[in-house]
């Protein structure tokens, strides 16, 4: 019974430094947003600039939702991560297909 | 004992057991049912095709007619037979050769095989009011314009069938993932489990790109929105596409695992090892890669451009290295092997040179340049009939005669089994080589008639006399199936002297499929404790209570219920009365998904007494 | 309550979405339909890229999108997603009741953002006309960001049937993946509206 209180307040030391993590996560993300907003909102970037950059800060974000909010960075995720890039090959062949050749 | 129960069973029982069973070997049986049911009706439609084609300008059956004919004959053979018994063989034997108890999701399971049932019956209704005729490949804005309701039951049927397929998809994933039996690593799974592992990972990537273009077709047709409305900004070029990134993988989905029957099949009937094993679980998993970068090969006369054809032909073209290296280790796994001829061995055979024509001619179809000839002609009609029956119809009835012991208890009889393929064989290669001629010579596919005088009639004199030949050989194989049936005895356990996993079964196989998980030590798991003298497999766990699910008539409902609100999406343009039956249906299917999620499901335990006490 | 003596045990497993084969295969299951999904959303993606400058002579994307309601929207459905992960370390610690105060905050955020997508429509279709049927940059948008809504609005309905039917019972080893494959699916709803308002809002507004 011992042992088991010793575990679980290890485990709950660990929980809580998992969600430092993810505030820190959050943060950056909030920021990340707040930059993407405030880049087509001043209009202080041209076109050619803003678009590569907002897709940049959107992957950047999408990482972290993945990896931290989801976990996809913990043991055990390794067939989940082969399922999750086999869906975004597939997507970025979709996207690329029905953006590109695709005639008018 | 239990047979003697089942047999005094009343038929509202049995009845009652099959629509809320959640066992996957049943539900696999009813794929077959199910798939059999449809296999049948398109090949009628087919022979309607052919009888129409029998001479020049016929008028067996009208223009109209022959457009619905046409357009069934590819959606069902497609969605509603091959897929089905496919996914049929797969639920009966997949978790057996993984020494698993069940699936993952046995609710899903059975969800998934009511969904396909209700969309194929769905599909078929449309017959009463003019069923589809704008192909299978469903072209907008021919289909976007189709008048009637025909193309409205297309979408509903494949939506309701895709999402089935889609569940069936994710359960065989996580059954393999998470449930292989102690010792069954990856790279000692029989190749069936692996072709099945590969084509869910395919469905599960091919299939919302369906689900998207349906939508969208659906809300062009019956909502009004634009997507294909050219005056509107629409582009029809999107549907081609969504159908072909679906389209392409789907036909591997097809094909793979009938490849992964027939290396079950050689290996145990030429009684060595697979040749190259290693080298065949990579060959599968690329061609799976590589099928999903060819869908453009399909769209070479659109006029994508030449650098985007180019792409696409190498692409393509590139899929016939790792298909190649299967075709050579079926040879070699063959090479100096203790061969045995019977009916399911000569299915298998039967394919290597069939399907390796239509390889062939996928090549030359694949030559972008060249495509422009043959492009909509007969030829292409020869190159996929060549595949997909050499391919995945002769893999199908090669496994129903392989497994049919484990999944019927019985041996088909072998000289209705020679007939029936003897018969089948000859007239696929009549009905479908001579027509790599006809396109040649300059005969487009989907015409209603053709002239005379231009060459033609003989080649398809020929080529209808030969689906005659199928229609004979696919009725043979019914009556053995129903003649062993009634007159042949129970099949003993392992009748082939098997390799893997399934044969080291019980038979009947019990509910529960293995007593004790099996410890697998190695490839070709039963083969290996056979030649330790051990003959049967070794227990990987002490017996003990077995945790069991609940059968449910859940599933069946909630089908019903997208069953009913398909028509309601159907006629809701027609009248607003349709509406009842739009939001009934979607409230008996919510209200199952709510009852489903609310109410605790268990399963049962079959306890360590009552497991001891059947042995006896 | 559960007659299973196993999903309730003394003291709560690491990670009880995970204890047993049936949580692992509900873990599995969702991750693999989020991976069809991603296809899914790939699709619709495409097709507005395909069509977003079909307008018809109707309006263009820049004429019509706010920036100050979709910051706000996204500001709410990013908050939800952190407020879900709150939730899923109080399952962690076995902590009940404030697992299921931060669900219905998560709920809560996720009712608003719906509110704010409704109003959003509404004044498109009344101030500019722009409707589903009038342009198929009309219909590819709709489609799209309304495909997400209704993926919102189904988690919604998952959430409130999974937080009423346990609330009086507490947490258990078959309601543990329940929550966490809520929590996965509520996290992807996220990572699509990230590129939504970066694909559709921004790069409409830049042009």
């Amino acid at each position: 019974m011992v042992n088991n209180t010793k575990t679980n307040d290890f485990h709950k030391q660990q929980n809580k430094e998992e969600m430092k993590k993810q505030l820190i996560t959050f943060a950056t993300m909030i920021i990340f947003t707040i930059i993407a907003f405030l880049i087509v909102g001043s209009g202080m970037m041209s076109k050619m600039l803003a678009i590569p950059l907002l897709l940049v800060l959107a992957l950047v974000q999408v990482a972290f939702q993945f990896y931290y909010f989801m976990h996809m960075k913990d043991k055990g995720h390794e067939m989940v991560a082969v399922m999750i890039y086999g869906g975004v090959w597939a997507a970025v062949l979709t996207v690329a297909a029905l953006s590109l050749i695709i005639w008018w | 004992m239990s047979t003697a129960i089942a047999q005094k069973r009343s038929f509202a029982a049995v009845l009652w057991d099959y629509l809320t069973t959640v066992d996957h070997k049943k539900i696999g049986k009813l794929y077959l049912y199910g798939g059999g049911f449809f296999f049948l009706l398109g090949g009628l439609e087919a022979l309607f095709i052919r009888i129409q084609l029998i001479k020049p300008e016929n008028d067996f059956i009208s223009a109209g007619l022959y457009n619905e004919m046409i357009t069934m004959h590819g959606t069902t053979m497609i969605f509603f037979a091959a897929m089905p018994l496919l996914l049929g063989l797969m639920n009966a034997i997949m978790p057996l050769q993984i020494g698993a108890r069940d699936v993952a999701f046995p609710f899903v399971n059975a969800l998934g095989f009511w969904l396909f049932l209700f969309g194929g019956i769905m599909l078929n209704v449309s017959w009463i009011t003019g069923a589809p005729d704008a192909g299978w490949t469903a072209y907008t804005p021919l289909s976007t314009s189709s008048p009637g309701h025909g193309v409205d039951y297309y979408v509903l049927g494949l939506q309701i069938s895709g999402a089935g397929t889609l569940m069936g998809g994710i359960n065989f994933l996580v059954t393999i993932v998470n449930m292989r039996a102690p010792g069954m690593t990856y790279m000692r799974m029989p190749l069936f489990s692996w072709t099945t592992f590969v084509i869910s990972v395919l469905i599960l990537f091919a299939f919302p790109a369906l689900t998207v273009g349906l939508f969208l077709l659906m809300f062009d047709r019956m909502f009004g929105s634009a997507f294909f409305d050219v005056a509107l900004g629409g582009n029809s070029i999107i549907w081609q596409h969504l159908f072909w990134i679906f389209g392409h993988p789907e036909v591997y989905i097809l094909i793979l695992p009938a490849f992964g029957i027939f290396s079950e099949i050689f290996a145990t009937f030429a009684k060595k090892r697979l040749f190259g094993y290693t080298a065949m679980v990579f060959a599968t998993i690329l061609i799976a890669f590589l099928g999903f970068m060819v869908w453009a090969h399909h769209m070479f006369t659109v006029g994508m451009g030449p650098v985007t054809n180019s792409i696409f032909a190498i692409a393509t073209m590139a899929i016939a290295v790792p298909t190649g290296i299967k075709i050579f280790n079926w040879l070699l796994t063959l090479w100096g092997g203790n061969i045995t001829i019977n009916s399911a061995m000569l299915w298998s055979l039967a394919f290597i040179p069939s399907f390796t024509i239509g390889g062939m001619t996928g090549v030359m179809v694949a030559t972008s340049v060249a495509d422009y000839q043959y492009h909509d002609s007969y030829f292409v009609v020869a190159h996929f009939h060549y595949v997909i029956v050499g391919g995945v119809v002769f893999g199908i009835l090669a496994a129903l005669h392989y497994w049919w012991p484990i999944m019927f208890r019985r041996i088909l009889n072998e000289k209705l089994g020679k007939l029936a393929f003897w018969t089948f064989f000859i007239g696929f290669h009549l009905t479908f080589f001579i027509q790599h001629f006809l396109g040649l010579m300059g005969m487009p596919r989907r015409y209603w008639v053709f002239l005379e005088h231009q060459g033609l009639d003989m080649g398809n004199f020929i080529s209808t006399i030969g689906a005659f030949f199928m229609t004979f050989g696919v009725l043979v194989f019914l009556y053995n199936a129903i003649y062993s049936w009634l007159k042949e005895e129970p099949a003993p356990q392992d009748p082939w002297d098997g390799r893997t996993l399934e044969w080291a079964v019980a038979q009947p196989v019990p509910h529960y499929n293995f007593k004790q998980l099996p410890l697998v030590r190695g490839l070709d798991a039963l083969w290996i404790e056979k030649m330790e003298g051990n003959g049967k497999m070794t227990p990987a766990e002490p017996v003990g209570d077995i945790h069991m699910p609940n059968g449910s008539i859940l599933p069946f409902i909630m089908s019903l219920g997208f069953f009913i609100a398909g028509f309601g999406f159907i006629y809701q343009t027609d009248t607003d009365f349709a509406y009842i039956l739009l939001f009934g249906g979607m409230a008996i299917a919510l209200i199952c998904m709510l009852i489903r999620s609310l109410k605790d499901d268990h399963g049962y335990h079959i306890t360590k007494e009552e497991l001891e006490k059947e042995a006896d | 309550m559960s007659h299973d003596h196993s999903l309730n045990p003394e003291t709560m497993p690491h990670n009880p979405e995970k204890a047993t084969l049936e949580g692992k295969n509900k873990f599995l299951g969702l991750w693999f339909f989020l991976g069809g999904e991603t296809v899914l959303f790939a699709s619709l993606f495409g097709t507005y890229l395909a069509l977003k400058n079909s307008t018809a002579d109707g309006p263009t994307s820049e004429e019509l999108f706010g920036l100050e309601l979709v910051f706000l929207m996204t500001m709410l459905l990013l908050t939800s997603s952190l407020t879900s992960v709150y939730a899923m370390y109080h399952m962690k610690n076995n902590d009940f009741k404030k697992m299921q105060l931060w669900l219905g905050i998560t709920g809560l955020l996720g009712i608003a953002f719906l509110g704010c997508e409704i109003y959003e429509f509404y004044h498109y279709i009344h101030e500019y006309g722009f409707t589903f049927r009038s342009s198929a940059f009309g219909s590819a948008f709709y489609t799209l960001v309304g495909f997400h809504g209704g993926h919102v609005l189904f988690g919604l309905c998952w959430l409130s049937a999974i937080m009423i039917r346990n609330a009086k019972r507490g947490l258990n080893l078959y309601n543990a993946p329940k929550f966490n494959t809520f929590s996965l699916y509520w996290h992807f709803i996220d990572v699509v509206w990230v590129f939504i308002f970066t694909v559709v809002y921004l790069m409409g507004k830049v042009g």
